[in-house]
């Protein structure tokens, strides 16, 4: 059955269904429905909410309550994840699972409440120190929020890692048809969570490793981790690439605008696909590689300043040209302007190589 | 009435395996308060028979390797944020025993805010707080209970009053606040005083195994290596320095029974989904489309007027009629942090097809319920759109002739029913009669889900339907 619900609420009905018992959250705008959801609903199924006094500490009751062996999250927007990185950082060390959602806002600084894309790098590149990543997922739609986070925890549980859904002020605040999902895979047993038994009481939850060769090799099982995490975790969407001569990127809210202006594009004879990752680590190199090899150009969508147009140029590696459309600081392209940048792009470009 | 201990306590592991080089001794330096403490605590949680309970919150600072010590349940936590992840161990295990063993820095300077609102919520955990005046694990720095006078590698002219301020007293601290149920402070100065700091340990375990919520004990330490004083005077040194400064006292002694936090029932987690349990039942749901009965095919709708004037609203019931229709659906509203009075828009489509992009530049149709509105959004009506103006508010309307324009007195219609804030279901009615897009019943059905009450079903009910007339009215003159 379909209701109808914001970005926000859909993020905790999932997580609910996901076998999330635990939320430690700090109010901020656009973020804030997520833990009024959290208050709402968890204590009905045996859960508990707790408003943390900040977001430092609510990410540390979070990596409490996942040493515990419990599934559990929290959700902020840039301010509050930047905040956040350090206890992402220690949960990253202690191999601890855990979800973290940003409902990002925009920047640097206070900057305002409007749709921005510009936590892309703090989020996806691992914002907090040292050598580790996040598994990171970015819905496009009210649905993926809800079926995204349900997704998040399981991998979080397979790899024992956080992971980090990205989304922002648009998906958090919009209202979408919504059908409540359940989780995948069932929650594997926790041998190595600190439960407070007999079981349990020599197990050691710890991100410190004094010897450099044990941090090192500590570091290698995470990279093995990842490797296995970029073999089997990569997630994308393709919209009428099959012909295209054109490549539109775009990732979360963007990618609705872009995929408008495929529509409108299309109607006015430009062969143009888009690409969707919707992993944004692991990222859809491989797939992204095999299309730039058949298109004249690319171009990225980003709410940001250019951030994963980093990553769109390091795979393309060159073979076809990647231009960059942006808007920041809350602004956002019309469709239509989008699609005609595309249409600029393929007389240009689709034109110069025939 | 004595008995002299020569073993080591269960709570211990025989050797410190963890520790790697020598795994017969502690890695604490001669003097140090630590080896006492931590045979006080161990002590207790073999007294108590709690030891495969017992979950050892370690922080930053030299305490960071009681785990290599100490053979209970471990987790290491960063620097000052011992007592939030003890809230979350705790909260999701309400039957494990958690302590938190933090130092000065750790817990007065970088963790001040975790161990204040700890303490506030009354977590019932238990927290040793060693007191030695010093940052001793990184070489003497100044800290926040350093005495004044002090000097350190950090005030190496010694603390100053209006430099440095003076030193905090973390047990008055927290003692003015509700929470806590007991708050102690001891030294170990003297064997005398060690028997004191014993029973104040047990004290504070047993707090917690009792349930009576959340408890702190202070305990002056000695730490030569910091001060740079022989260890066979460190002892003196705190009795010397640190007791004036820092008064032992019990500050605070509840016996709560009822403070155990209410924690998560593992047991309910069977991942049955919460939201997906059917809403209660409509009472009696008027005759609601379950297939698209509105006419419109694709629909990109701009409400806008003032905070206040119920525009979210009116595009959300109309979204939700038309979900109920089978219809896309997305409305997405401008969001700022004004309260009220600011300008509120929301952008609505209604499509047969999967909704790309939920912005609308040019939209179909607009109901502007506000002047500003209208300055804001008509220009950008496609042509042969609709610009439904609520005529109460808005004098002046775009000279388009390509354009379909009504006005509908929206407040003096919903005032005449006795229900000036019913001004935006007038304007919902009008355009769902100029439109078709939605079925009105759909639209009430949706309220009834939401378990709106008849009177106020039927005051939206008659809202919509005199909306509709006027629109009607509008349209033949």
């Amino acid at each position: 059955m379909r209701l109808l619900m914001k970005g926000n609420e859909a993020v905790m009905h999932g997580a609910i269904a996901a076998g999330c018992r635990a939320f430690f959250g700090y109010p901020i705008t656009p973020a804030s429905e997520i833990a009024e959801m959290a208050s709402l609903l968890l204590p009905d199924v045996g859960g508990v909410f707790i408003p943390a006094e900040s977001e430092i500490a609510a990410i540390q009751m979070l990596f409490g309550a996942s040493s515990a062996g419990v599934r559990a999250m929290t959700a902020s927007s840039g301010p509050g994840i930047s905040l956040m990185q350090e206890g992402i950082s220690y949960m990253a060390g202690a191999l601890l699972p855990g979800v973290i959602v940003d409902v990002q806002r925009a920047g640097p600084g206070l900057g305002n409440l409007g749709v921005e894309q510009g936590d892309y790098h703090q989020v996806v590149k691992a914002g907090g120190h040292g050598c580790y990543k996040t598994p990171v997922f970015a819905p496009n739609s009210v649905q993926e929020m809800c079926d995204l986070t349900i997704h998040a925890f399981d991998v979080a549980d397979r790899y024992r890692t956080p992971v980090m859904v990205l989304a922002d002020g648009a998906l958090g605040q919009m209202m979408e048809p919504v059908t409540i999902t359940t989780s995948a895979a069932p929650e594997p047993e926790k041998p190595w969570a600190v439960t407070g038994t007999a079981q349990t009481r020599q197990n050691l939850i710890t991100s410190i490793l004094l010897e450099h060769e044990k941090q090192e090799m500590h570091i290698t099982g995470l990279e093995r981790t990842y490797a296995e995490i970029e073999k089997n975790e990569v997630r994308w969407e393709e919209v009428r690439t099959e012909d295209a001569e054109i490549l539109i990127v775009a990732f979360g809210i963007s990618s609705r605008i872009a995929r408008a202006a495929v529509a409108m594009a299309r109607a006015g004879g430009v062969r143009v696909g888009l690409l969707r990752p919707i992993s944004l680590f692991p990222f859809p190199a491989r797939r992204l590689r095999q299309l730039a090899g058949k298109v004249y150009a690319i171009l990225v969508l980003e709410l940001n300043n250019g951030q994963m147009v980093d990553d769109v140029r390091l795979h393309v590696a060159g073979i076809t040209p990647v231009e960059l459309m942006r808007r920041t600081g809350g602004m956002m392209p019309a469709a239509e302007e989008v699609a005609e940048a595309l249409r600029k792009m393929e007389k240009e470009c689709v034109g110069n190589q025939a | 009435m004595w008995e002299i201990k020569h073993s080591r306590s269960a709570s211990f592991y025989d050797r410190f395996e963890r520790k790697g080089g020598n795994t017969e001794i502690t890695h604490y330096c001669p003097g140090c308060g630590h080896g006492v403490m931590q045979k006080l605590i161990a002590e207790a949680i073999d007294d108590f028979g709690i030891q495969d309970r017992a979950i050892l919150v370690g922080p930053v600072g030299c305490s960071i390797f009681m785990y290599y010590y100490l053979d209970v349940g471990n987790i290491s936590a960063s620097h000052g944020r011992a007592p939030a992840v003890a809230t979350g161990v705790k909260r999701a295990r309400p039957e494990a025993v958690v302590f938190c063993y933090q130092g000065d820095g750790d817990l007065a300077a970088i963790g001040g805010n975790e161990i204040l609102h700890a303490a506030n919520r009354g977590e019932s955990i238990t927290v040793f707080f060693i007191n030695n005046g010093i940052y001793g694990m990184t070489g003497g720095q100044m800290a926040p209970t350093t005495p004044l006078g002090q000097r350190t590698t950090t005030s190496p002219r010694g603390r100053s009053f209006e430099v440095e301020g003076p030193p905090m007293r973390m047990c008055e601290l927290l003692a003015t606040l509700d929470g806590p149920a007991y708050i102690e402070r001891v030294a170990l100065t003297n064997a005398r005083q060690n028997m004191r700091a014993r029973k104040a340990v047990r004290k504070a375990l047993r707090n917690q195994v009792e349930g009576r919520g959340f408890s702190f004990v202070e305990i002056l330490s000695p730490c030569p290596s910091g001060w740079k004083v022989p260890p066979e005077e460190a002892n003196r040194w705190v009795e010397k320095y640190m007791v004036p400064v820092f008064p032992l006292q019990v500050f605070r002694d509840l016996d709560h029974s009822d403070r155990l936090p209410k924690g998560i029932d593992v047991s309910k987690g069977g991942g049955i989904p919460f939201a997906a349990d059917p809403p209660v039942p409509a009472a009696e749901a008027p005759e609601g489309g379950s297939v698209a009965r509105g006419t419109i095919g694709e629909e990109a709708l701009t409400l806008s007027g003032f905070g206040g004037q119920g525009v979210l609203f009116a595009g959300m019931a109309l979204a939700e009629g038309a979900m109920r229709e089978g219809l896309e659906v997305t409305w997405i509203p401008s969001y700022g942090p004004e309260m009220r009075g600011g300008t509120a828009h929301c952008h609505l489509r209604l499509s047969r097809q999967p909704i790309a992009s939920p912005w609308i530049s040019r939209p179909t149709s607009l109901i502007a319920f506000n002047q500003p509105s209208i300055g804001k959004f008509a220009h950008a009506i496609q042509p042969g759109g609709l610009l439904l103006a609520n005529a109460s508010m808005v004098k002046e309307v775009p000279d388009r002739k390509d354009i379909r324009i009504v006005r509908i007195p929206s407040y003096e219609i919903a005032s005449e029913l006795g229900s000036a804030k019913s001004t935006n279901m007038v304007m919902l009615g009008a355009y769902l009669e100029l439109t078709g897009a939605v079925d009105q019943e759909s639209i009430l059905a949706a309220f009834v889900e939401k378990g709106t009450r008849p009177g106020m079903l039927e005051s939206n009910r008659r809202a919509i339907e005199a909306g509709r007339r006027a629109a009607v009215e509008a349209e033949q003159a």
